[in-house]
């Protein structure tokens, strides 16, 4: 699979990021190598093998319904670039869902 | 938009529902911070579900059990193995850019739900999947002129998504099946039921079709109906709207809409080629789950009584109809209370009729719960046994001493019927001196009843309560008034 600029502008815009028209052609270039090596990969026969998801055997890591309240309204807000006391501030979101 | 009653004749509307069941547990799916409704702006939040980086979820039991008890409750195959998905896509209410949910393998599959209707055949809803995931935040648009708020308390409250098949042809089927998933999951006790806090949410796929056809129209997904009159509203608009672009012999966009309340109109939301592309990819945070069949029998012996087993019990016990046994059941509470009474009044069907009628009536209009009635089941049953002892007449016990013994409950019955005089007393004497006024007041009348026409009974039996008061008991009135007019003729 060769990739063109189209699919490099819809991942971009999945992805929220500005590409700018000078960086394309070296990430076209990188993603292509990426396919590539992939490519090469599927060249092993995998008949029968289930995907591998996850990396340790164990199964039901669950808890317990019981609340722990680990931090304040204070804190959770602490690390947000826009905030006031109570909510997290953010761009105006035009398209209202 | 006018489309001709004819036109519409010609279509099926075909209607899918996705129902969003948010879970009464005390937590969040994947964290410790609590999942209540009604705390102030950011107060219920963790590291996690503010999705901050190298945070790990972490699955909430509860969740599961509860899931697995609205599979089990509404006839579903329950998987035994269980992953997670990630479903990515971005919004400010989401922090972690994307939705833990379960996509290709979901907890529940292939159920059906059971619909009661009063004048059609029961019709059987089949349930696709139900699957477990998390809420998202909320975003609030308009109280900052400059930006959007953003409130993470709801960001991974649990929430179960129940997916049925395109089996509902009606607005009435889809309010049935709306109201009836509410009833399981509070007879369950795994949600709250209450829509107006969003506890249970709706989008519907809407599609209309030529009778008689095969294969489905192009669908519209139709977005956060909040109730269940507005889930009606947008289906019968959609329908009308669907079935007019057809007949002009234009094609149904495959849109996502909004539905707009104040206007009762639909909007394009998001066109096809607009369409998220969600990128579904196995959780690597959450280990899989692995249910049970041991733990999976428990949980089925743990159910209570639903309402399904309810109604044919009701019906096989009690001698009651479907549609009342229905009516009975679609509270836990009202059922409860109907299942007391009966311990003290063996008349089944009008304790029924009692609960369903003036007790519902009363509840409705003052919108309280059936727990706070203040008149007791006994006191109940025994006004059901003044009527059928022909102590007072129905009507007249529905309509004020009900009332009273509302505003009174304390106060002993007799006390009350003496009272506001009631007892039926009248002797056979008095009652065909009534009579006997009531024909002579009307003696056209008894010749049209002599003619045949037996209707004007009603009438006498009128003019007799009238002049009673109600005082009098209307079998022993009926009994006399026919024989009096037999013996004029």
């Amino acid at each position: 699979m060769k990739l063109d600029n189209a699919t490099i502008d819809k991942i971009a815009h999945l992805a929220r990021l500005n590409v700018a028209d000078s960086e394309r052609e070296n990430l076209l270039k990188d993603m292509n190598n990426i396919l590539n090596f992939m490519e090469k990969l599927n060249e092993l026969d995998t008949t029968g093998v289930e995907p591998l998801i996850y990396l340790t055997d164990s199964v039901n890591v669950c808890r317990e319904d019981v609340v722990n309240k680990e931090i304040t309204v204070e804190e959770a807000l602490r690390n947000a670039p826009l905030h006031d006391e109570h909510y997290f501030k953010v761009a105006k979101v035009i398209h209202k869902q | 938009m006018k489309t001709s009653q004819s036109a519409l004749h010609k279509y099926e509307l075909v209607v899918g529902l996705e129902v969003h069941v948010q879970l009464s547990t005390q937590t969040k799916i994947f964290s410790s911070d609590p999942a209540s409704f009604g705390a102030g702006p950011n107060q219920h939040t963790s590291p996690v579900s503010l999705g901050l980086p190298g945070t790990l979820p972490m699955l909430n039991k509860k969740v599961v059990e509860y899931a697995v008890k609205m599979g089990l409750a509404t006839h579903c195959h329950i998987n035994r193995e269980n992953r997670f998905d990630r479903k990515n896509y971005f919004y400010a209410d989401l922090p972690k850019g994307y939705q833990i949910t379960q996509d290709e393998a979901p907890v529940c599959v292939n159920g059906y739900i059971q619909l009661v209707f009063k004048d059609k055949e029961d019709k059987k809803i089949r349930i696709n999947r139900i699957h477990m995931e998390e809420d998202a935040g909320k975003s609030m648009h308009d109280k900052d002129p400059r930006y959007s708020l953003i409130d993470l308390n709801r960001a991974g409250v649990p929430l179960i998504e129940i997916v049925s098949e395109p089996d509902i042809r009606s607005a009435e089927e889809a309010a049935a099946y709306l109201t009836e998933i509410r009833k399981i999951a509070r007879y369950l006790d795994i949600c709250d039921g209450n829509m107006e806090e969003g506890s249970i949410r709706c989008d519907a796929n809407i599609s209309v079709r030529l009778k008689g056809a095969e294969t489905y129209g192009n669908r519209c997904e139709v977005k956060n109906l909040n109730s269940i009159r507005n889930l009606q509203r947008a289906i019968n608009y959609e329908f009308q709207r669907q079935v007019a672009l057809l007949e002009a012999g234009e094609t149904i966009g495959q849109n996502t809409l909004n539905f707009d309340a104040a206007t009762g109109k639909t909007s394009v939301l998001r066109s096809k080629e607009m369409a998220y592309d969600y990128r579904y990819f196995p959780e690597p945070d959450l280990q899989p789950l692995v249910l049970e069949d041991s733990w999976i029998d428990n949980l089925l012996k743990s159910l209570p009584e639903l309402p399904e087993q309810r109604i044919a019990r009701y019906m096989a016990d009690y001698g009651l109809s479907e549609y009342d046994a229905n009516l009975l059941t679609i509270e836990r509470e009202v059922a409860e209370f109907y299942e007391e009474l009966i311990t003290h009044t063996s008349n089944y069907k009008a304790a029924a009729n009692w609960t369903i009628g003036p007790i519902q009536s009363y509840l409705n209009e003052g919108n309280t719960s059936i727990s706070e009635l203040p008149v007791k089941t006994s006191v109940i049953a025994q006004v059901i046994a003044l009527v059928d002892n022909g102590k007072i007449n129905n009507t007249a016990a529905v309509q004020q001493l009900f009332p009273a013994l509302i505003r009174q409950p304390e106060t002993p019955v007799e006390r009350l019927m003496h009272d506001l005089n009631l007892l039926i007393d009248t002797n056979e004497d008095e009652l065909l001196q009534f009579i006997n006024e009531a024909l002579a007041q009307y003696p056209d009348k008894v010749v049209e009843y002599n003619k045949g026409k037996k209707g004007v009974l009603g009438l006498f039996m009128g003019e007799v309560m009238k002049r009673s008061k109600g005082k009098i008991d209307p079998k022993t009135a009926n009994k006399l008034m026919v024989q009096k007019l037999e013996a004029l003729k």
